[in-house]
């Protein structure tokens, strides 16, 4: 009996003391006690590095010299803005991204269009056109080579032509870019269908109701009823896309190593040569990477106005 | 109180203690016979000669009791892993098997420790191939200053399928339209006329497979063999002036010449490098392939090629001028500038012993491709694998790119411009070769490596 008393007033003792020691946190501090972490890990992986490849982006550094950085001013941004063939891979870079996003849309649009009516086995069909864009894009960059083989390939085959009678896809210059299209159009454009669907299916069915009761036409419902209603979805989709063309690598290392020639080095591959191995221009590649970042976010910009003028923000 | 005062004492005496001995005992006097480092760390790229290596480490704690552990780091991420530790002066390893390309800029930047005295002195030097020392221990070239010990020599060379080239009914056909015997090449201008004979699409069959890839170094080591061949160099070897080198008359026929002979390669060749070749050689598809030595095992090994049986090699053949030389890889054996000067000597001991004749004929044996002169020269050794007379001879006449600080920019544009006219047969050999030669200028102006 007497233990079980010591215990209970030990026992309320320390709850007494915890109870204190909590009312002393305010609210305010515990907030930061659960944010602090989050904060913390932004800070050193996101905001610090920001920061900091902005300096050196005015340095002449190199990842791997011993020597500290040596300021150079806007040397880095007027040696690039300078440099022709620079231009080129920006230049083959908006093509990429044009044809790409523009071949992109549509397919997904259409697809999604498509997908909209439920018939049997639609729910595996759909699960199937997504595989694509679940693969590595390096594994699809080195299979689609085979792919594109003119001897053993079945593109050219497809496309009928005999076994090495068919154009040399990524030996071509003309022709290397357009192979590297088709197959980011092959990977990426089930995830345009995939938020177009998501945007289709929630179309009140209502809307169609009414329209057909008004005689409307299936032209005018699609105008004026699906691509309306679908349009915010497909313009994330089309920034989303637009961004990730402009960061374009994988795929073309594993495709053409941005060959032949220049004509697939994109500016993404070109920031790596600069960047890394062999070259190392840690201060240079990082002007590079803000030039294409000031680029993505005049072009995302462009997309959220849009966006928001069809959301009727504007 | 008591024991904080004799604390304090304890504290007072014991630096003092520590001091003394050490103050008065000569260093000749300290004990010899236990190493006071127990073991060294060799950082190399992972691929069967760093199991090699790790081989010769296991011999070296058998006679001196100090652990060799050799890193390897993927191929892809190596020079990232060295060069990281460069820049942070890390002491993660104490020597490094660097590429030849590397030299210049660990040179220049202190991350190699210079060996000139140690390999001049121990009469290292002497015991391997001049053009090895010159292009994987040498910084600046002619110098006479080393940096590293030529370990793992490596160029390129030729494969070729014996069952081809020795068919009665082939040679007869051949030399019916050449007018001379199907056999292993001696000049290009053969060996382009025997892709030539052996390209016949209708049966899957081409002439050759050959370095085409822009990603890193392929195809400028590719075009290497046939650029020097011809006669043709990046530089002025005194001055360093491009112009008129790099698009001289011999660099512009070593071009078309290369571009010509890529004709002669399978489909889907747009992009080939090391493994690209083997895979056309050993899926059947071509009569001749260039690849690095390194490379080669592959190609003799029944369980990776089915053609091992009937798989010969030979070395790079002669331009039109008689020259002959093979595009160099491989690479030396460095130590790291920010380790201990106690560390330091341990490796140099290692270094040392490694360089031993009898050691590089383990090397050798174990499948590491020696730089030793008497090794590469012994019966043993020409004899132990189908390869390796090929391999002795290539390395007497091996030439390397650039290994100055700014390779990497030089590299890039001859990747760039050699890939758009012999993969995308965009404009002329001369046009491309003065684009170059215009690039390399003001890059090496910039570095200040021409006045």
């Amino acid at each position: 009996m007497a233990l079980w008393s010591a215990t209970q007033s030990v026992g309320s003792d320390r709850s007494a003391r915890t109870g204190i020691r909590r009312r002393q946190l305010s609210d305010r501090a515990i907030q930061w006690l659960f944010i602090a972490p989050t904060l913390i890990l932004l800070v050193a992986m996101n905001i610090f590095p920001l920061f900091y490849s902005l300096f050196l982006s005015f340095t002449n550094y190199s990842a791997i010299s011993a020597a500290a950085p040596v300021w150079v001013g806007l040397g880095n941004y007027q040696h690039i803005l300078s440099d022709k063939q620079l231009w080129t891979y920006f230049a083959t870079t908006g093509r990429y991204a044009v044809a790409a996003v523009g071949l992109e849309t549509l397919l997904g649009f259409g697809l999604a269009m498509l997908l909209r009516e439920k018939f049997r086995a639609s729910g595996f069909i759909t699960t199937l056109i997504l595989v694509p864009m679940m693969l590595s894009p390096v594994v699809v960059g080195l299979f689609w080579k085979l792919i594109f083989n003119p001897q053993s390939g079945i593109f050219n085959y497809l496309l009928g032509f005999a076994a090495g009678q068919g154009p040399d896809w990524l030996k071509d210059p003309k022709l290397a870019l357009w192979a590297v299209v088709i197959v980011d159009v092959w990977m990426w454009a089930p995830f345009v269908m995939l938020l177009c669907l998501s945007g289709l299916n929630a179309i009140p069915e209502y809307l169609y109701e009414a329209a057909v009761i008004d005689r409307a036409s299936p032209w005018f419902q699609f105008w004026r009823i699906t691509l309306p209603q679908v349009a915010p979805l497909l313009l994330i989709a089309v920034l989303f896309r637009t961004i990730e063309a402009f960061k374009a690598f994988d795929l073309v290392m594993g495709l053409t190593g941005g060959g032949p020639g220049d004509a697939t080095e994109l500016i993404a591959v070109n920031l790596y040569r600069i960047a890394f191995p062999p070259q190392f221009q840690t201060g240079l590649g990082s002007a590079l990477a803000y030039i294409i970042l000031v680029l993505i976010v005049a072009i995302s910009n462009l997309y959220i106005r849009s966006l928001s003028r069809i959301r009727g923000e504007v | 109180m008591k024991k904080l005062a004799l604390l304090l004492v304890l504290l007072m005496v014991l630096p003092l203690a520590a001091c003394g001995p050490a103050a008065t005992t000569p260093p000749a006097a300290q004990p010899t016979t236990a190493p006071a480092v127990k073991e060294l760390t060799i950082m190399w790229a992972q691929w069967d000669p760093a199991d090699y290596l790790q081989k010769i480490g296991q011999l070296y704690e058998q006679e001196t009791g100090i652990k060799v552990t050799v890193i390897q780091e993927p191929w892809g991420s190596f020079y990232n892993r060295v060069a990281a530790e460069w820049a942070a002066h890390g002491t993660a390893f104490d020597m490094v098997v660097g590429d030849s390309q590397w030299l210049g800029q660990a040179a220049t930047q202190g991350h190699y420790l210079e060996l000139t005295d140690f390999l001049k002195s121990e009469g290292i030097d002497k015991t391997v191939t001049e053009a090895t020392l010159t292009y994987y221990g040498e910084y600046p070239t002619g110098s006479g200053r080393y940096w590293a010990y030529p370990t793992e020599g490596d160029a390129v060379g030729w494969a070729y399928r014996k069952d081809l080239f020795e068919n009665p009914e082939e040679k007869a056909a051949f030399k019916a339209k050449y007018g001379y015997d199907l056999d292993v090449p001696k000049t290009w201008e053969q060996l382009y006329q025997i892709a030539e004979f052996f390209t016949r699409p209708d049966k899957g069959l081409y002439g050759v497979a050959i370095y085409t890839q822009k990603d890193y170094d392929g195809i400028t080591m590719g075009f290497e063999n046939v650029f020097f061949s011809w006669g043709a160099d990046w530089k002025d070897p005194k001055t360093n002036e491009v112009k008129g080198w790099v698009n001289s008359p011999q660099a512009v026929e070593a071009l078309e010449f290369y571009r010509k002979l890529y004709a002669f390669a399978p489909p889907g060749s747009s992009n080939d490098f090391f493994a690209e070749c083997n895979n056309h050689f050993t899926a059947g598809e071509v009569a001749m392939a260039m690849n690095y030595f390194a490379f080669f095992p592959a190609l003799s090994n029944p369980a990776t090629n089915p053609y091992a049986s009937v798989t010969g090699f030979f070395a790079v053949p002669a331009g039109p001028t008689g020259q002959r030389f093979a595009a160099l890889g491989g690479q030396g054996l460095s130590i790291n500038a920010y380790i201990s000067p106690e560390r330091q000597e341990a490796a140099k001991n290692f270094i040392r012993w490694f360089a031993r004749e009898d050691i590089q004929r383990k090397w050798a044996e174990f499948g590491g491709y020696t730089c030793n002169k008497a090794v590469l020269a012994s019966d043993a050794f020409l004899k132990a694998q189908p390869y390796n007379p090929a391999f002795a001879d290539t390395m007497q006449v091996v030439k390397d790119f650039w290994n100055v600080p700014v390779y990497g920019q030089l590299l890039e544009v001859v990747q760039r411009e050699l890939q758009a006219y012999v993969v995308g047969g965009q404009g002329t050999a001369k046009e491309v070769l003065d684009r170059i030669a215009e690039e390399h200028d003001k890059i090496l102006r910039q570095a200040g490596l021409i006045k």
